[in-house]
């Protein structure tokens, strides 16, 4: 069977004032349909940047890139992103922020009513079903982040690319939200590529984890199945040894064999 | 003799009616205090607490207005050609109780003079804002013409405004289109450099969800462009405003008719200086709402 995400050779090269600078090179990723891919490395790694080809928003400068078997050529609603800062528009309320990728992706297909009734249907799914009326300035930097994963997925995307969604969130927040993903991801069985340095959060969530190395020409390391069962639950996972040798394994891969690199100055 | 003596007293009542105006909230306690069981209700704790408060913020500015006053007072009582406060006030009593007279066009009201100058620089005003406001849109959405307009906006825009009025007269013909012209030139810059300022300062994040999305070119104009750099657009038309305000005078000055502008120039020439005064005053305050109308309806706009 063919992969859903097919990444064959993919590298990138950026134009900058000092010249060329290679972010990656050499990328090879088959990802199936329904898995949950972790990208992991040091910051300044490419993995934004993988993140970005396949979501179309940087086109590679050599390789190609296929979902389900179509090239990827520029940014589209069937692949619905997620991004850092959770990018809500500010002068548009949670309601109306989902409701411009609603409409866009069904606008053509759908009556009014429909629209709305999907709209308040996946923010009813990210709980925030008593904000939907309020300014992305009016809620906490959790329930923007939630209206950004509500946005994303109610545009039923093939693909789910979530770029450190949980970055920016304190330790409790952001643990609440990665189980509600997990509930999510298990609902809609989405294939999902998430961007973070969080290893707990890698191991928590993912299928595998793809570990990058370090750039300048940044390119994949190693990639580990994280074969622990689900529905996973923090607490148990807490006393699971499996859970602590995979851990282990991505910590050992970070801090011993890709070393951050020490500054030049 | 009579002129000076009512100067005299003119002096001590200003001295003691701004005093008297300061004084005013902590007086207002005494109407209150009559109707005791009020007071010691909450509504009445807050009435109080509400008055306090007001003579507080209050005091600085009225403090700063008896200290002008004051020092009006002062140079308008060794030097006699200046009229003083208490002599203008009553002049402009007289002004504004029959604003809207007309004896012909050399003989009308204030109101009718500061109409005419609001409608002066409504137009030109009005004209820069449907040029300046898309040309600094497509100035700031396409580099190429940001390159190719930059050195023509940074030659013109230092150009006093009334260095334009000559042009206008020659190619206008008149001199009612010659000023309006003047405005016009003078307030796009704010307006045109603000607009691509705001484009330009698009947060990246923005654009890329509209990307993600594929939204239509209408849609990323009436759903980001435009509301993200409204709040730019909104600062180019206050400050656009505030140099038509500060152009209508001296343009007015220089091509006659009815307005504010030529009034002063026509009440110089009668010695009015009382009248001389009241315009300046007026000039300030006409400035002052339009500049905070604008501030209002700007905050109207802020999302931060």
């Amino acid at each position: 069977m063919q992969s859903y995400v097919q990444i064959e050779n993919a590298s990138m090269v950026f134009n900058t004032k000092k010249g060329k600078f290679t972010a990656l090179t050499d990328i090879n990723l088959n990802i199936d349909q329904g898995e949950f891919i972790a990208l992991i490395g040091h910051s300044g790694c490419g993995k934004s940047t993988l993140l970005n080809l396949v979501a179309g928003l940087l086109d590679a400068t050599d390789g190609v890139l296929l979902l389900a078997n179509k090239e990827i050529k520029g940014p589209g609603p069937e692949r619905g992103v997620v991004f850092q800062n959770h990018s809500l528009l500010p002068w548009l309320t949670a309601f109306e922020n989902v409701y411009l990728a609603v409409e866009k992706v069904f606008g053509c297909s759908e009556t009014k009513a429909q629209l709305k009734a999907r709209t308040s249907a996946v923010l009813e799914l990210v709980g925030l079903t008593h904000a939907a009326n309020k300014l992305p300035g009016e809620i906490s930097g959790g329930m923007k982040q939630r209206v950004g994963i509500a946005r994303a997925l109610a545009m039923e995307p093939k693909v789910l690319l979530l770029d450190e969604p949980f970055g920016a969130l304190d330790a409790l927040t952001r643990a609440h939200l990665q189980d509600e993903l997990m509930k999510i991801v298990a609902a809609t069985k989405s294939t999902v590529i998430m961007v973070t340095h969080d290893v707990d959060e890698a191991v928590l969530l993912s299928d595998r984890i793809v570990m990058m190395t370090n750039g300048p020409a940044a390119t994949i390391g190693e990639i580990l199945t994280v074969d622990l069962p689900r529905p996973r639950e923090r607490l148990q996972l807490a006393h699971d040894p499996k859970y602590h040798a995979l851990r282990s394994e991505v910590l050992e891969f970070l801090y011993s064999r890709q070393m951050r690199p020490k500054e030049a100055a | 003799m009579n002129a000076v003596t009512i100067n005299d007293r003119s002096l001590k009542e200003i001295m003691n009616a701004p005093e008297t105006l300061a004084l005013e909230p902590s007086n207002d306690p005494m109407p209150t205090a009559r109707r005791t069981p009020l007071l010691e209700t909450e509504t009445g704790k807050r009435f109080i607490e509400g008055v306090l408060n007001l003579a507080k913020a209050a005091f600085p500015p009225l403090l700063g207005i008896l200290f002008f006053v004051a020092l009006w007072a002062l140079v308008a009582n060794t030097n006699k050609s200046i009229p003083g406060p208490v002599e203008t006030w009553g002049a402009a009593v007289v002004l504004f109780s029959d604003p809207f007279y007309n004896n012909g066009p050399n003989d009308m009201g204030i109101g009718w003079n500061i109409l005419n100058s609001l409608y002066r620089v409504g137009l030109g005003f009005g004209a820069a804002a449907i040029i300046g406001i898309p040309l600094g849109f497509m100035i700031g959405r396409f580099q190429f013409l940001n390159q190719m307009m930059s050195p023509i906006i940074s030659i013109l825009r230092p150009v006093s405004p009334l260095a334009w009025l000559p042009i206008g007269l020659l190619v206008l013909q008149k001199a009612e289109p010659a000023s309006i012209w003047v405005i016009f030139i003078s307030s796009i810059w704010p307006m045109v450099l603000n607009t691509a300022a705001g484009v330009q300062r698009i947060p990246q994040d923005y654009m890329n969800v509209a990307r993600v999305l594929n939204l239509s070119e209408f849609k990323v104009f009436t759903k980001i462009l435009f509301p993200a750099v409204l709040p730019y657009v909104l600062t180019g038309v206050r400050l656009s405003i505030g140099v038509a305000w500060l152009v209508i005078v001296a343009a007015e000055m220089l091509t006659g008719g009815v307005g504010i502008g030529f009034w002063v120039w026509d009440e110089w020439n009668n010695l009015n200086v009382a009248h001389i005064i009241i315009a300046i005053f007026v000039v300030g305050i006409v400035g002052l709402l339009l500049e905070q109308g604008l501030m209002l309806l700007a905050k109207r706009f802020s999302y931060d």
